[in-house]
């Protein structure tokens, strides 16, 4: 613990920590360009000189320079001043002055740390340098002649990502970022190089002229594209939500979101549902929102009727569907859409009891049927953060492109009876060993025999739980928490043949099983779900409605409502609210905060922000077996669900990325 | 911008190179060169294969050789690391070839001492031959670069063909330089000056006289 002095504040920093850090500790800010704490250390922006005794009588980049006992460092002194005003001199050579055309204008790290540190002008007036741009693929837009070379990108995609991308060619004046062959990035989290980018260089492309930061009112939000829970911010202007960043949270995502986080909210303004309708004679026609209540009332359906929860409801929606049939008697209420069927009665079964930032300690992780970068790209990374700490990866289930050293073992979950030997003695004698079972893990029936190797290699013990279930569905662990689940899945409400069936936005259902059923759509696009419907009641999107929301780790977030829902569309708990009325039912609440004080007194945990307790594992059947196939159910990482389906962005991602057509522009 | 760029990736470069692989003697030298290298650090032989395979090329064309992209993809899967750190490699150092070159590579040290010796006079004489900086002339014989200082100060100014360094031209000496090579001939490399050998005094010695006969202590004469 090397104590050290900064502009004559003593301060006592961790060991390993670099001068700049102890800076940041005694609160002075020191601006930089390459250096980020999740990245390795470059050193090549230079904007970080301090002033640093004892040493050589010059500045010092103080992000590459570890704080030393009785250093003396300071950032105020003339010398500093000086040096910085002189780098960021150069640094403004060559970039262009077209801040007013700059979508980074505002919200530009070289702007800002100009106006702090730069000494006001330049007396530079020789031609500067221009780039051709560089195609990055569809969400990345690039003006390179913007590129200050701080290769925060080429670390990200290299460290981060794992998907070794962008590089930078040439060498001096004529260094140039680009991908190689200017081939479009292909990775799941690409578009984050773009909030990495202290410039202009790399912005966002659909994004592009759209507003400027200032206009934009900002949310902080829950995101629903998976069961990551990603703490986002969602900016808007007017009833439009323009874009959606990343906000930090070290438990969760850090601070980095998926490409579908980031632009499956283009979606939110395209095929929305926004009036009422119902079908007659096999069309769908305009409709009130009076006859469609009294059309569901005339079905008379009494306790014959159930509710199925779609992948990105908040638990507020799926307590008020489940308050409304219950006080019309019935308890079908179902969440695992696709006809899942695992037991549901012990929640620790089936969430990720490892956390996210656990998972990283881990050294030794069988992942049973799980395609965790399609399922989780942020999972992804923590896997290969400890893959890189030396962890061994080993995953049933059929090839996919880890970003990390991993070992195939097969197919079919007939190995997890027949493990090589090298396999069962890694996952033995490991400290802290890991079994993540995914979304194609649990159709193959993976839960049982993965708790009977769970009580095996005593994956529970001080201080450790390595038992993880990793699901894909943002609503899918509060769902089970409000008893979401029937003991036969699917099949146990179509075998009940309700007379009515309320789809809350449940889009991958196979509406063929209630063909005698009046099937009502509450939900927000006009997707699958409502194809099939009887009856359409618009509902809100994630953005438009305050929510509770519980990830794969059984972490409780809270998101706010960041734009109002377009059209007659309403919230979806006064649809289910007013439907009560219409059916002649009372469900007891008539506010928000009321439905929410009634569902954290019937579930005391989703009132409480972070994780909840599900107590411990079940009891592993040491004789339960698996054989089936592992067939991973994500086909297209773009189009999963049906905001992104209707996002122009993740459509041509889709098309671009992952089927292979054509769009490369010339450069602009 | 500099004219340094990568030959464009085309249908017909993937033709004609795609199927590159190590000639048997080359594939030996290949081998040697990464066992060279500690296990785990066989990428450390990224640039010794970048030019082994560039002399490949260079033979297999007749000429200085160069490195198309996909020779480049192939030294990656031969070292099994990514394609854009090769090209990084490839691209950084100019003694890598981006784009075909001719048979004779004029590299001409246009760096202060050079200048200040006449290597304005010596890249004229190029010019005068139809050669132009970052091209190859027409008849494929000669590519002509500027480069900067190649260490051959004491003999300024110099010219790097290919392998060979000539040095202490004129544009007399320069030109029988290059009809030799046009030729087909291989002129003596080194100092092209008849009254030196390698890089001593040319006449008497004008600095560090004493040192002539023995060691000699300047540094209380300063």
């Amino acid at each position: 613990m090397p104590k050290v002095t900064v502009d004559g504040i003593e301060i006592e920093v961790p060991n390993g920590a670099t001068v700049l850090q102890a800076c940041e500790l005694a609160g002075k800010e020191i601006p930089r360009f390459c250096y980020h704490e999740r990245l390795s250390i470059a050193g090549n922006c230079r904007m970080c000189l301090v002033e640093v005794k004892p040493g050589p009588p010059k500045p010092q980049a103080s992000c590459a320079l570890p704080a030393a006992e009785g250093q003396e460092i300071r950032t105020d002194s003339q010398m500093v001043k000086t040096a910085r005003e002189g780098v960021m001199e150069f640094l403004l050579i060559n970039h262009p002055l077209d801040c007013p055309i700059c979508d980074q204008g505002g919200e530009c790290d070289l702007q800002d740390q100009s106006i702090a540190y730069g000494r006001g002008a330049s007396r530079y007036d020789e031609n500067k340098r221009a780039v051709t741009e560089k195609y990055m693929g569809p969400l990345i837009k690039t003006i390179m002649t913007r590129c200050i070379h701080c290769t925060r990108c080429v670390r990200f995609s290299e460290e981060i990502a794992g998907v070794d991308e962008i590089g930078a060619l040439y060498r001096g004046e004529d260094m140039q970022i680009t991908t190689y062959l200017e081939q479009a990035a292909k990775h799941e989290l690409s578009a984050n190089v773009i909030d990495l980018c202290p410039v202009g260089a790399l912005t966002s492309r659909p994004y592009a002229y759209e507003a400027r930061p200032w206009e934009l009112t900002k949310t902080l939000s829950i995101d629903v594209s998976d069961a990551v829970g990603s703490n986002i911010r969602v900016d808007s202007r007017g009833r439009e939500v323009l874009r959606v960043l990343p906000r930090t949270n070290d438990d969760v995502n850090e601070e980095w979101i998926s490409d579908k986080t980031r632009y499956q909210v283009e979606g939110l303004t395209r095929r929305r549902l926004d009036k009422v309708w119902i079908r007659r004679k096999g069309k769908l026609e305009q409709a009130s929102w009076d006859e469609a209540f009294s059309t569901i009332a005339k079905a008379k359906a009494g306790s014959s009727i159930a509710a199925i929860a779609g992948d990105l409801l908040d638990c507020e929606t799926m307590f008020a569907a489940k308050t409304l049939l219950g006080a019309l008697g019935s308890t079908l209420i179902e969440s695992r859409q696709g006809g899942m069927a695992y037991p549901a009665d012990n929640l620790a079964a089936v969430n990720f009891n490892s956390t996210f930032a656990g998972i990283e300690e881990a050294d030794a992780v069988l992942i049973v049927g799980s395609q965790v970068r399609w399922e989780a790209p942020l999972v992804n990374v923590r896997l290969r953060k400890a893959a890189k700490r030396g962890a061994k990866v080993f995953i049933v289930g059929p090839h996919w492109e880890t970003t990390y050293a991993a070992e195939f073992l097969g197919d079919s979950l007939d190995q997890l009876q027949q493990l090589p030997a090298h396999v069962a003695e890694a996952m033995q004698q490991a400290s802290k060993p890991a079994i993540i079972i995914g979304g194609g893990g649990l159709v193959a029936g993976a839960l049982a025999p993965a708790l009977a190797l769970a009580e095996q290699w005593k994956l529970v013990r001080e201080g450790w739980n390595g038992f993880n279930v990793l699901h894909m569905a943002a609503a899918r662990m509060g769902a089970l928490m409000l008893g979401f689940a029937q003991k036969g899945g699917m099949a146990d409400i179509a075998a009940a043949n309700p007379k009515v069936v309320l789809a809350l936005g449940a889009d991958e259902v196979d509406f063929s099983q209630f063909q005698s059923s009046l099937k009502v759509y509450i939900g927000h696009h006009g997707d699958k779900g409502a194809h099939a419907a009887d009856i359409i009641l618009p509902g809100s999107a994630y953005t438009e409605k305050a929510g509770t929301y519980v990830n794969t780790e059984g972490r409780v977030q809270f998101a706010d409502k960041a734009v109002f829902a377009p059209g007659d569309a309403r919230e979806d708990w006064t649809i289910l609210r007013a439907l009560a009325d219409a059916l002649g039912v009372s469900v007891g609440f008539d506010s928000f905060g009321e439905l929410r004080a009634a569902m954290t007194a019937e579930v005391p945990a989703l009132g409480v922000e972070g994780l909840a307790d599900y107590g411990a594992l079940p009891k592993g059947d040491a004789k339960a077996k698996a054989t089936g196939q592992i067939v991973y159910p994500i086909k297209d990482f773009y189009m999963t669900n049906a905001i992104a389906r209707s996002s122009p962005t993740m459509q041509r991602c889709s098309a671009e990325l992952l089927h292979g057509e054509d769009f490369a522009e010339a450069a602009e | 911008m500099a004219e340094r760029h990568i030959e464009a990736d085309s249908p017909e470069l993937r033709a004609r190179w795609g199927n590159f692989a190590w000639t048997a003697e080359n594939a030996a030298k290949a081998k040697e060169v990464v066992s060279r290298y500690p296990e785990g650090r066989q990428r450390s032989a990224v640039m010794p294969l970048l030019d082994l395979a560039q002399r490949q090329v260079g033979a297999e064309t007749q000429t200085q050789g160069w490195l198309p992209i996909p020779v480049i993809e192939f030294i990656a899967r031969e070292l099994d690391m990514p394609v854009v750190r090769v090209l990084e490699v490839a691209t950084f150092y100019t003694m890598y070839n981006l784009v075909p070159v001719g048979r004779y590579h004029v590299q001409v040290c246009g760096t202060t001492p050079c200048m200040l010796r006449g290597s304005d006079d010596i890249l004229a004489a190029c010019k005068k031959r139809g050669m132009k900086k970052g091209h190859t002339t027409e008849d494929g014989l000669w590519t002509l670069t500027e480069v900067e200082c190649m260490g051959n100060c004491s003999s300024a100014p110099m010219v790097q063909i290919n392998d060979g360094n000539y040095e202490d031209l004129t544009v007399e000496r320069f030109d029988a330089v290059l009809d030799a090579l046009a030729r087909g001939e291989t002129p003596q490399e080194g100092t092209q000056d008849p009254a030196r050998h390698t890089v001593e005094p040319v006449g008497a010695l004008s600095t560090l006289t004493e040192m002539a006969k023995s060691n000699h202590d300047y540094r209380s004469e300063w």
